[in-house]
């Protein structure tokens, strides 16, 4: 909760999306913070505005989606080395599409996309998009560009790496591309690496082995990465500090042990109690979340979970949306279970 | 790839001889022939020819063998390449279109780049400007483009230009240089007269042709690799003009090859109103006057251009995407 040591600081973040039919508000404030060297993992469900916060801190949030408000403050790296002297800017005050907002994307933040599979253009090779990514960034030469593309295929272990370059995305297996999409999205060093549902797509064989080599990739270059899923198993995998959305809003943070072994939020729960284990009674249904997740355009009043939430206050859950506080050391809920702090309207 | 080229080469020859049947056919198949019309000609005219003359004219023709007989003597001359010749005005066939030729291909041509030059970035902006001002103003100027007739488009203009300001926009030269030999006067001429028919012809594949790159372009718009390539840092004009944009092209440019046999045949209808010295009017009457070699050997260079212009788009398509590059080997 450190601005000055913290690499990104999101600051009450609303992204909406302005529609013919009405406001949808994707992100509706949304605050949290990541630290040079930590797993930042975000779980919820789909439309939870997990990937458009990450959209927003990339600033390529399309329309009619916009940022209305709150702070991205991001730890530039300066051009001297050392790190304690970088300046902190707000990403929000960049337009989208300025030199100074490209420099960061790509270099300092980069992007592991929901869909390994298209995200490369498939009639331009794999190597001139990445050379393309070592060009834009840093100042060498065509060749020495290409010498570093290569040297990232051998480093997320891509067999006759040479080869791989001249070749099109759709010539490579699953696993291949998904190494491909690493390697470029390491190719300029970022500071923070975004992994936006990077395993989603392939199998679990491929899925543990891409898993493994972000977690061996990050501790070697001591990147921060923000790992998005729906998947809580993969998420115990691999961070260190987890958070949950759910409709636009945090509802709890706190450290993978505690989301983990002490939730607190009732969504954060009833996440937990719908995932199979091992000492399970077998043939019995899993617990599920009653109801389903309202329509974007009528969210409910209140703390969005109250309608599908067994603990509901009736007459203030309804009313009032409760506010992010600290809750024990580290952990902070959005809940009024445990405090009385509500979102100023 | 090779490969390819050369199988679809050798089926060539036999593509022709059945279009060729076909033509012949066709051509042949309105009732009477040439000398019906041509005695009907004479007659409007107020003069007659009596039976012993229409006979010898059937012999010299050759009209008074049977059909097989007159397929297989169009057949032998085109396989030494003379097309015959035609019995209207008695010259060789490969002549009356060779002269026409040149002013066919110069007006195709500028049609051609008309469309393209306009319709891609048209088609790029409406795309990358969904819904905007502009975009709703492209939109309707292509839904007219597409639903008017260019022959009307013509009449229109012509009759615009004629009461407004007395100009006769028809022709593609001024009535000095019509039987003039080429000089560079008689260019500057032509490039005078020829942006109009031009605009005309090209004005609903241009709207078309708008309309599809603004669909293509806005389905690849979407795609995860334009996400990936804006979070590499790629700025956003550069970013659309390299990925989305080459992909957008990509089927287009297999429609390229169609434009050959329309380099040959000259707008029919639109170049008679306009009175454009191209091959379209030579075909209509050729047609009307049942000049069978003559409309014949027409359509059957139009067919070959056609399997041609055909091969050619296919090409064009593997050279641009190396997904059909790869699968063709």
């Amino acid at each position: 909760m450190n601005n000055q040591t913290a690499l990104l600081s999101v600051r009450d973040l609303q992204v909406h999306f302005l529609m013919d039919e009405g406001v949808v508000k994707a992100v509706d404030g949304v605050t949290f913070d990541v630290h040079a060297g930590q797993i930042f993992g975000i779980v919820g469900e789909s439309g939870c505005g997990k990937s458009v916060t990450m959209k927003a801190v990339l600033r390529i949030v399309e329309p009619p989606g916009k940022i209305v408000g709150g702070e991205i403050l991001w730890r530039h790296r300066s051009k001297q080395d050392g790190s304690a002297g970088d300046p902190v800017v707000d990403l929000v005050k960049f337009d989208a599409n300025s030199k100074a907002m490209r420099d960061i994307r790509g270099a300092e933040i980069a992007l592991i996309p929901q869909e390994p599979m298209a995200s490369f253009s498939p009639v331009h090779t794999i190597g001139d998009q990445i050379i393309e990514a070592i060009l834009l960034h840093q100042d060498v030469s065509k060749r020495a560009a290409r010498q570093i593309a290569l040297q990232m295929f051998k480093d997320v272990g891509i067999p006759i790496p040479e080869q791989r370059l001249d070749e099109y995305s759709w010539q490579l297996s699953g696993g291949l591309r998904q190494r491909a999409i690493i390697a470029m999205a390491l190719s300029c060093n970022p500071r923070l690496l975004i992994a936006d549902e990077p395993t989603t797509a392939v199998d679990v064989t491929t899925q543990a082995q891409v898993l493994r080599l972000l977690r061996r990739l990050q501790a070697q270059r001591n990147a921060a990465i923000i790992f998005i899923t729906h998947d809580l198993g993969v998420i115990a995998q691999m961070a260190d500090y987890v958070m949950v959305m759910y409709l636009g809003l945090v509802m709890e943070q706190g450290t993978v042990n505690d989301i983990f072994h002490a939730p607190k939020h009732p969504y954060t729960q009833a996440l937990l109690r719908s995932i199979p284990t091992i000492t399970m009674t077998p043939r019995i249904s899993l617990p599920t979340i009653s109801g389903s997740i309202p329509h974007p355009f009528n969210k409910p009043r209140g703390c969005p979970f109250h309608p599908r939430c067994e603990k509901a206050i009736t007459g203030k859950c309804d009313a009032r949306t409760p506010a992010l506080q600290l809750i024990g050391e580290k952990q902070l809920v959005s809940c009024f279970l445990y405090h009385d702090a509500e979102v100023a309207a | 790839m090779l490969r390819f080229i050369v199988q679809r080469l050798l089926l060539l020859p036999f593509l022709l001889i059945l279009f060729s049947i076909i033509v012949f056919w066709l051509v042949q198949a309105p009732p009477g022939d040439f000398l019906t019309s041509y005695i009907a000609t004479l007659a409007s005219g107020g003069s007659s020819i009596n039976e012993a003359q229409v006979e010898a004219l059937k012999r010299q023709f050759g009209l008074d063998q049977p059909g097989y007989v007159q397929y297989l003597l169009w057949m032998e001359s085109i396989s030494k390449g003379d097309l015959g010749l035609s019995l209207e005005y008695q010259r060789p066939n490969t002549e009356l279109i060779g002269e026409r030729l040149v002013l066919t291909i110069a007006l195709a041509l500028f049609a051609f780049f008309i469309t393209w030059a306009v319709a891609i970035p048209a088609g790029i902006y409406s795309a990358t400007h969904q819904n905007s001002l502009l975009d709703y103003f492209f939109a309707v100027l292509n839904y007219i483009g597409v639903a008017t007739p260019n022959f009307m488009l013509a009449l229109i203009l012509m009759w615009i230009a004629f009461s407004n300001f007395g100009l006769s926009i028809t022709g593609l030269f001024s009535p000095e240089y019509i039987q003039a030999p080429w000089s560079g006067e008689r260019v500057v001429d032509l490039l005078k007269h020829i942006w109009l028919p031009a605009i005309v012809l090209g004005i609903a594949g241009t709207a078309r042709l708008t309309r599809v790159m603004r669909a293509n372009l806005l389905d690849e718009l979407n795609k995860p690799y334009v996400v990936s390539a804006r979070a590499k840092g790629l700025s956003e004009w550069k970013l659309v003009w390299k990925y989305p944009v080459r992909l957008a092209i990509n089927p287009l440019v297999s429609t390229i090859g169609w434009y050959l046999p329309q380099l040959f045949s000259g707008s029919l209808i639109v170049a008679t109103v306009m009175n454009l010295q191209n091959i379209g009017p030579l075909l209509l009457r050729a047609l009307t006057q049942q000049d069978m070699y003559l409309a014949g050997s027409i359509l059957l260079i139009y067919c070959f251009l056609t399997i041609v212009g055909t091969l050619i788009s296919d090409v064009l398509l593997a050279l641009v995407d190396p997904r059909i590059r790869m699968e063709g080997v």
